[in-house]
């Protein structure tokens, strides 16, 4: 036990061991493909841990607006991979265009306006007269493009489609959104008290979810867009590839042996469909593990490097780093913007994985808290602390549903059946689970502040 | 003297749906605030659990509304939530001095950071969270009874004979004048009472305070309850007024951070004058200014479209804008609050 606490190498390798045994476990108690559509979801919630990682673990900043970022690379996936709708482009693209424009023409006049004028009253009016002057020139334009896009066909478009390009694609465009969503957010927040970094992503979050849901031209809204094509074949294409059928005849060849001709083509069909959807978990596994390696590698040499000093440096003592000459705002801006693009490129996974955008479905619980638990229970500074947090909390945030239910089952059984304590109990589970999310989190905090795997802390002799 | 009656109806019509509800739900805003400064100002964080408390306290004040109900208890043309509110009230004291002790007390302790409160907040927030809905289900609830209108747009319309109404109701009336007995209690206590006088202190310079024998234990117990007090009469005003439902109160906790700090965060002027200041701004920007202008403008100038700034369901855009341009300008707020 002595070894476990002091070595670091032995702790991480014992931790990954007891969740590779746990994954096994529900393979073989509940389903390999249960299994495999939570590993799905934990190498994503480890990437989004990653980023926040970064944020928290290398500055300390305090990031309550992950939903938010990880909406934004939803978006991306969208906006990349479904097909462009033209008659919606034919209808409201002009328009569009003109407001974009206006939109640009009223920044740069703003941008200029605080260039070339003196700081007083006079700027703020000017600056006011151009907000609001540039808000209606923008609507002139903007207005009828958006009633335009969204009569195209609405039932089942009504909006401007994407760039219908590989879906994969948007795993980068999605961290470059919420790149830029940090930098502004970073760049009015930081600098100042850490509160108000806390306060200003938690309204940009919102602010963006309800984008989101409101603007149908760009996103179909809460009306959702389903079927975005997958970066994976489709079970039903596998199901009818004799590849794939001979490959899988192969695999079970012992068990088909066995039976006799009728039985074993149903046998073999039925196969053939459990394991076209494995298959399919299996790929999307393979593309998430290939990015979570790569984030995890940079994350750790970067941490290791001499930026990831300075990094830390400035985290345990801003002033002493500050009078070291290191800019403190900028670097704080700097790893806020890298962690947020690493949460946009989990979240853009999240979409792909999922297949479809469902702005209705984001919620802070769900995104912001639930990474933050990972994080601070897997241990904030330490990069394989975040992957194992990523993969525990969600192992737990899944399974607690039917534990919970379980659970409300027992201690309700003395109860008669139609008992409407019992009926409310057993429906109110699951927002238990908030509740044991936020012990947990709390408990960590108090008592292991270092979280499972803590962060190394390498002295020089 | 058309167009004077004119005016006159487009006045009314802008009172009935800006100035009346805008004074009603800034009221709210501004109790939320208060609370959210008076814990900054001793506690040193922004506790983002707050509008949670503010869930929790409405979430026990409904309960026992629902019950008084079913018993047949009631208070007239008032409603009857005002007799269950001091038990809310009290059980949510107990449940934040709770959490004081078995949460805050330890930070302070040991003198951590900020935002290691402010993380521990969240915590707490999340948890609040999880015991409403998994009390009271995270549906929409209402509970408001008696009577419904102060002043009845039809009886308005009758007396003056405009063709505007104007309605307030018995919830925005009680908001208003709730809102501001609280305040007026709220800063004779701080300014004329030893206790609130030593919370001022403690505030000001935390080591002072104790070297003049300033109990800390004291102030922190006292700035707890008070804040509960006012969570829970903002929480359960506002329900009164719209309806209560866990994530709105969650949300509110945007609106009510940008009123403290636009005010000057730690500043009690603040908050309320920051509470207002949102709330207006979000009634004017979303209200559709369609009907208001055909009253005053000319008719070959009548607008065709709704003449709204933004869609109601960017409310919240509202208030991180002024929250974003406060930033930008003045990060100390108007009145000057402590720098964040």
């Amino acid at each position: 036990m002595s070894a476990l606490t002091a070595n670091p190498r032995l702790r991480a390798t014992a931790a990954f061991a007891v969740m590779a045994a746990l994954l096994v476990l529900v393979g073989f108690a509940q389903s390999w493909s249960l299994a495999l559509a939570i590993i799905n979801l934990c190498l994503i919630s480890a990437i989004m841990a990653l980023g926040v990682n970064i944020q928290w673990g290398y500055a300390g900043l305090f990031n309550v607006g992950i939903m938010g970022f990880a909406a934004l690379g939803g978006v991306a996936a969208l906006l990349v991979s479904m097909p462009a709708v033209p008659e919606a482009w034919a209808a409201g693209g002009v328009n569009l265009a003109f407001s974009a424009l206006a939109l640009i023409a009223t920044i740069v006049a703003i941008i200029a306006c605080m260039r070339l004028m003196r700081r007083g009253p006079g700027r703020t009016l000017a600056i006011v007269v151009l907000v609001v002057g540039g808000f209606f020139f923008i609507r002139v334009f903007y207005d009828p493009a958006v009633t335009a896009i969204e009569a195209v066909d609405s039932a089942k478009t009504g909006y401007l489609g994407g760039l219908g390009l590989p879906i994969v694609l948007s795993w980068f465009v999605g961290g470059l959104f919420a790149a830029g969503a940090a930098w502004l957010v970073g760049k009015v927040a930081l600098g100042l008290r850490s509160d108000y970094l806390a306060i200003a992503t938690l309204g940009i979050s919102e602010i963006i979810i309800t984008m989101l849901k409101n603007e149908d031209w760009l996103t179909r809204g809460v009306k959702n867009v389903t079927g975005l094509p997958r970066p994976v074949p489709y079970e039903i294409n596998l199901q009818s590839s004799d590849r794939f059928i001979g490959w899988v005849e192969w695999l079970y060849s012992g068990r088909l042996a066995d039976l006799g001709d009728s039985e074993r083509a149903a046998a073999l069909q039925q196969l053939v469909i459990e394991n076209s959807s494995l298959f399919v978990k299996l790929c999307y596994a393979g593309l998430f593990t290939i990015v979570l390696l790569v984030v995890l590698m940079l994350s750790v040499l970067a941490l290791n490097s001499p930026w990831g000093r300075m990094m830390r440096a400035i985290r345990d003592n801003e002033v002493s780093a500050g009078a070291m000459g290191k800019n403190v705002t900028k670097r704080h801006l700097q790893i806020f913007v890298l962690g947020s693009a690493v949460v946009g490129i989990a979240g853009a996974m999240l979409t792909t994985l999922d297949g479809q955008f469902t702005p209705g479905t984001y919620n802070p619980l769900r995104f912001t808290f639930l990474v933050w638990v990972m994080v601070i229970v897997g241990g904030s500074g330490n990069n394989l602390g975040a992957v194992i947090g990523g993969f525990l909390i969600w192992f737990m945030w899944v399974e607690a549903e039917p534990v919970g239910t379980w659970l409300m089952g027992v201690l309700t059984a003395g109860m008669a059946e139609d008992n409407r304590l019992r009926a409310h109990l057993i429906d109110s589970a699951q927002h238990m689970r908030l509740f044991v999310m936020g012990l947990l989190l709390l408990i960590v905090l108090r008592f292991s502040p270092g979280g499972l795997l803590p962060e190394v802390v390498r002295r020089q002799s | 003297m058309d167009y004077l009656i004119d005016v006159i109806n487009a006045l009314v019509l802008f009172s009935n749906f800006v100035l009346v509800p805008g004074l009603a739900y800034g009221s709210q805003l501004a109790l939320g605030a208060l609370g959210v400064t008076l814990v900054f100002g001793i506690l040193r964080f922004a506790n983002f659990a707050h509008g949670d408390t503010m869930a929790f306290g409405t979430m026990v004040t409904i309960l026992l509304t629902w019950w008084l109900q079913s018993v047949g208890v009631g208070l007239g043309f008032l409603p009857t939530a005002l007799i269950a509110l001091p038990v809310g009230i009290a059980a949510t004291a107990l449940l934040v001095v709770f959490t004081d002790k078995a949460v805050y007390r330890y930070y302070r302790a040991r003198k951590a950071v900020p935002v290691v409160f402010v993380m521990v907040s969240v915590g707490v927030m999340f948890m609040t969270n999880g015991v409403v809905r998994f009390i009271i289900g995270p549906d929409d609830r209402r509970f408001s009874d008696g009577e419904r209108f102060l002043v009845k747009a039809r009886t308005f319309k009758e007396v003056t004979g405009l063709s505007e109404g104007l309605a307030i109701r018995t919830t925005q009336g009680l908001t208003v004048v709730i809102a501001i007995a609280l305040v007026v209690a709220l800063f004779w206590f701080l300014q004329k009472t030893k206790t609130g006088k030593a919370m001022r202190a403690y505030s000001d310079n935390e080591d002072l305070a104790l070297l003049s024998g300033i109990n800390p234990d004291r102030i922190v117990l006292v700035t707890w309850v008070i804040a509960a007090a006012l969570a829970t009469i903002a929480g359960v005003l506002y329900g009164l007024d719209k309806s209560f439902k866990p994530f709105t109160y969650f949300q509110l906790l945007l609106p009510i951070f940008a009123a403290a700090i636009v005010g000057g965060i730690g500043q009690p002027v603040g908050a309320i004058v920051g509470g207002y200041v949102v709330a207006f701004s979000e009634v004017t920007i979303t209200y559709a200014y369609k009907k208001f202008l055909i009253y005053l403008l000319p008719e070959s100038l009548e607008p065709d479209g709704l003449m709204q700034l933004l869609s109601t369901d960017y409310k919240l855009a509202v208030s991180f804008l002024i929250l974003v341009a406060v930033l930008l300008v003045r990060p100390t707020g108007i009145f000057s609050g402590r720098l964040l």
